[in-house]
């Protein structure tokens, strides 16, 4: 499964599922992560963590560890 | 018609602008019942009979963040009549979200699009009209910024409050109706009429609090769950998700037909900047530059080679100037004179050979503070001359009677500064001298009781008075931290620090807090308003004062002075017990029950940098210096005063009464308390009556340890003990402003209970194991003592190193 986490910057990816539960996922679906949205990769933190992504046309930030409950796929595949 | 108007929208949506816009200054700033979320309330300028209700700022209704429940609480419970729904419409799509939950409530709506000057300029086109058709509520348009459109806005919620229950137009799939048309027969029948597709959304959902709120007995619990369950296998997904994507499919449609984006490619302004400011490698030294710019202009707590700091010069202003002895000059005009004068008068009458001599005997016997005042008359300065003397003259005299050595010293100063002093500088010839509060106050009071005197002047001018000083400073840091918020830069200050904090439970924004409070803890738990998380920010608030403040600064000065011979390291030490008090107390404190069960996910929006309107700054600066003097008007007042009585009142000869002095056999009330309770401080080393009044002394005001304490009194402690005091003296409850600043930001008196307690606690513990191991060094261990500091370092070793505990389930906020 590929996630979120993995995507690399500046890429643009599609979401596929969350997976997880609760107040995060809950959250995500809020700020509009939702199945079939286009993300956009646009930086990491100079420390490394967490990333900025472009979604509806604005700018969200999450840690890469919560990346890791969305699934995605690339437009390669 | 009393009116209410509920304004509700997304964070950065131009809510507060449009709410400040319309209600002027007839607003009224609190917090909501139980929680740390901040509640507005105002009447509109022009028809004073409505009422507006600035609601937090959210994305959604959902159950899980403290400023959602209250805001959906509100909603479905005191059912104003009429939302006005701003909508940013820059970020339209996701705005709408919210938009198509308000919609169900079955109050009426209407939308107001904001920024559509920045929309029109982005050559991006918002049919108004024809959203307004397929949402089935008004929509208007407005510029809150450019003040565009609110009047109409207005007059439409005028008319939507008296016209028709809006229907939501928009319908989920097939098999969601047919569950939620279940729902609404099965149990929400008793419920009015237009709230009931909420409660059946929210039940289809599993919204654990409207479960609870609606007490759906078990029985028919499970008869939903079926409901649930069958359009779940049917659409292939969780309810939650399903009801999630269906809006924003709805919104999809709604884009399409409303919506038309001028395809540039090109980056705006906003993303260019956010391309250098939060650059890989340019991000740390922006913010550092960013963080020394505030700091050397606001706080800096020492003068830097080009002067002190503003914040400084503005507090010292206050403290010295307004609530001084004397008074101030007019814009500072005529110090200079003054100073110069001052320093020629005492160079001819107070700086005399005889004067000189006694001092450099002091100096060569290593007296405590001879050096400090001996360096002021080298450099010809009075005012520094003035500080270090008042210091410190008492021990030159001390040290000068226990050697039999005679001197004049004193003699010269009281003559050539007393007040038959022939040709000593009148303040008043030199500018416009403003007298201080003081001052003014001084001849109202010449026949006044003594008592009353005091009261007046040491208890209330000289408690509140302490307090208010930090007034201009916090005007000053306040007004900083609304342009880094309104532009954007706090946001962006999270996404760069988040990876440090988040390890010790705190947040990104923790730094700025943490940062302030080495100037003063007060300003510093207020700007812990900036952290979103209500987790992130309690534990902020708990942790903020362990830095050690300015107001701290004189007690390690002089202790340093005092036992340490002036060791370099004292000072840093205690930075770093307080940095390391921060880390310890996160990781103890975020795994600990009433932090763990209280996940706080970190997925924030960074926000458009924009220049924020000078009214909003000021704004924002006023509310947060308002409410603190608000506080320093009753809590601080009331301590200020009770202090005074403890230490005015109290027994002379056996005789209980008022007291300006206590004789060698007198006792205040205070000594008494200290004397009753020192045995606590016992196992820490300081266990005496002086070191605990000046201990309770400090909740006025850290520097008052100073001042009961003396220079004098600070040498019948052995170094150790001394430090162990610091330590204690350092981490325990801060002083009565900051508590009250602790009481205002938790909203909770449990709450600001458990932070001081805690820090008390803390406090006691890190001292104690100073102590104790440090006897160990010096050969004279107390072998109960020790086993009780080994005991408290397991404690600690085990709160820190456990796993965290197993959090079940991702609870609902608890709000």
């Amino acid at each position: 499964m590929k996630t979120l986490r993995q995507a690399q910057v500046g890429q643009t990816v599609r979401v596929v599922k969350l997976h997880g539960e609760g107040a995060l996922r809950r959250r995500m679906m809020d700020m509009g992560i939702t199945k079939g949205t286009e993300i956009y990769i646009r930086k990491i933190a100079p420390l490394g963590d967490p990333v900025e992504v472009n979604i509806r046309g604005y700018e969200l930030t999450l840690r890469k560890e919560d990346a890791g409950i969305v699934e995605i796929e690339t437009e390669e595949n | 018609m009393a009116i209410r108007i509920a304004l509700a929208g997304n964070p950065n949506c131009g809510k507060t602008t449009l709410f400040n816009l319309l209600t002027g200054t007839h607003q009224y700033v609190g917090n909501w019942p139980g929680v740390t979320v901040e509640k507005k309330e105002g009447k509109l300028k022009k028809h004073t009979d409505v009422k507006v209700t600035d609601l937090p700022g959210i994305y959604s209704l959902s159950p899980y963040t403290p400023e959602e429940v209250v805001a959906r609480n509100y909603l479905t419970e005191e059912k104003p009549e009429v939302i006005l729904n701003i909508v940013d419409g820059s970020h339209i799509e996701r705005n709408l979200y919210l938009t198509t939950q308000l919609l169900e409530l079955g109050i009426p709506v209407v939308v107001a699009v904001n920024m559509m000057d920045i929309v029109r300029k982005s050559g991006d086109k918002i049919k108004t009209a024809e959203l307004s058709k397929l949402l089935g509520c008004p929509v208007v348009e407005i510029s809150a910024l450019k003040n565009q459109g609110t009047d109409k806005a207005i007059e439409e919620c005028m008319k939507a409050a008296e016209g028709a229950k809006p229907v939501p137009q928009h319908t989920f799939s097939g098999p969601v109706e047919h569950a939620i048309a279940h729902i609404e027969e099965a149990v929400l029948h008793d419920r009015p009429e237009q709230q009931q597709r909420w409660y059946a959304i929210k039940l289809f959902e599993r919204d654990e609090k409207i479960i609870e709120k609606l007490g759906i007995s078990e029985e028919t619990l499970k008869h939903i769950e079926e409901d649930i369950k069958k359009a779940e296998t049917e659409m292939d997904d969780d309810a939650e998700s399903i009801i999630t994507n269906a809006r924003y499919e709805y919104i999809g449609t709604l884009m399409k037909k409303c919506y038309h984006k001028k395809n540039s490619k090109a980056l705006t302004v906003s993303d260019k900047i956010d391309k250098v400011v939060t650059n890989r490698i340019l991000a740390l030294p922006i913010f550092v530059i960013v963080m020394f710019l505030v700091y050397s202009l606001v706080m800096m707590p020492v003068p830097m080679p080009w002067g002190d700091s503003l914040g400084t010069i503005m507090t010292d202003w206050a403290n010295d100037g307004v609530f001084g002895d004397e008074g101030w000059y007019l814009f500072g005009i005529g110090q200079g004179d003054y100073d110069t004068a001052m320093d020629e008068y005492a160079e001819k009458n107070i700086w005399t050979n005889e004067f000189k001599a006694d001092i450099d005997k002091a100096v060569k016997a290593d007296a405590l503070g001879a050096e400090d005042i001996s360096g002021a008359i080298e450099d010809g300065s009075f005012s520094d001359f003035d500080e270090a003397y008042g210091t410190y003259s008492s021990s030159l005299e001390e040290y000068f009677t226990e050697n039999n050595i005679e001197y004049t010293f004193t003699d010269i100063y009281d003559e050539a500064t007393g007040e038959d002093a022939q040709e000593l500088p009148e303040k008043a010839s030199y500018g416009v001298f403003v007298k201080s509060i003081p001052a003014l106050l001084e001849p109202a009071f010449e026949n006044a009781p003594s008592w009353l005197h005091g009261l007046v002047f040491d208890g209330i001018i000289g408690g509140v008075g302490a307090v208010l000083g930090f007034v201009p400073q916090m005007l000053l840091l306040f007004l900083f931290l609304a342009f880094l918020e309104g532009c954007g830069y706090m946001a962006r200050i999270a996404f760069v620090l988040d990876r440090v904090f988040r390890r010790f439970g705190l947040s990104g924004k923790s730094f700025i807090p943490m940062l302030v409070g080495s100037g003063c803890g007060v300003p510093g738990i207020m700007a812990s308003r900036t952290i979103e998380s209500q987790r992130d920010r309690r534990m902020t608030i708990m942790t903020t004062t362990f830095i050690p403040c300015g107001a701290k600064m004189p007690i390690i000065a002089l202790l340093t002075a005092a036992l340490f011979g002036g060791a370099w390291w004292v000072a840093p030490s205690a930075y770093f017990l307080g940095v390391a008090a921060i880390i310890i107390s996160g990781i103890m404190l975020k795994k600990t029950k009433m932090f763990a069960g209280d996940p706080a996910p970190f997925v924030m929006e960074l926000p458009a940098y924009h220049l924020p309107t000078v009214g909003s700054i000021l704004r924002s600066m006023w509310e947060r210096g308002w409410s603190f003097i608000k506080k320093a008007g009753t809590i601080i007042l009331i301590s200020s005063v009770l202090i005074w009585l403890g230490n005015t009142l109290g027994w002379n000869d056996g005789v209980f009464g008022y007291y300006e002095e206590f004789g060698d056999d007198g006792l205040s009330i205070l000594n008494a308390i200290g004397n009753a309770i020192c045995w606590i401080f016992a196992p820490l080393g300081f266990g005496e009556a002086t070191a605990t009044v000046a201990t309770i002394m400090g909740l006025v005001a850290k520097e008052e340890v100073v001042g009961v304490f003396g220079v004098l009194d600070f040498k019948g402690l052995a170094p150790l003990a001394g430090y162990s005091f610091l330590a204690f003296n350092l981490l325990c409850a801060p002083c009565f402003a900051a508590i009250g600043a602790i009481k205002r930001e938790m909203n909770s008196a449990k709450w600001t209970l458990f932070a001081v307690g805690y820090q008390c606690i803390f406090a006691y513990a890190t001292a104690l194991m100073i102590y104790q191991f440090g006897l160990l060094f010096t050969g004279s261990v107390n072998i109960i003592g020790l086993i009780a500091a080994i005991l408290v370092l397991g404690i600690i070793c085990f709160m820190v190193f456990r796993p965290t505990p197993k959090s079940h389930k991702l609870k609902a906020s608890t709000a």
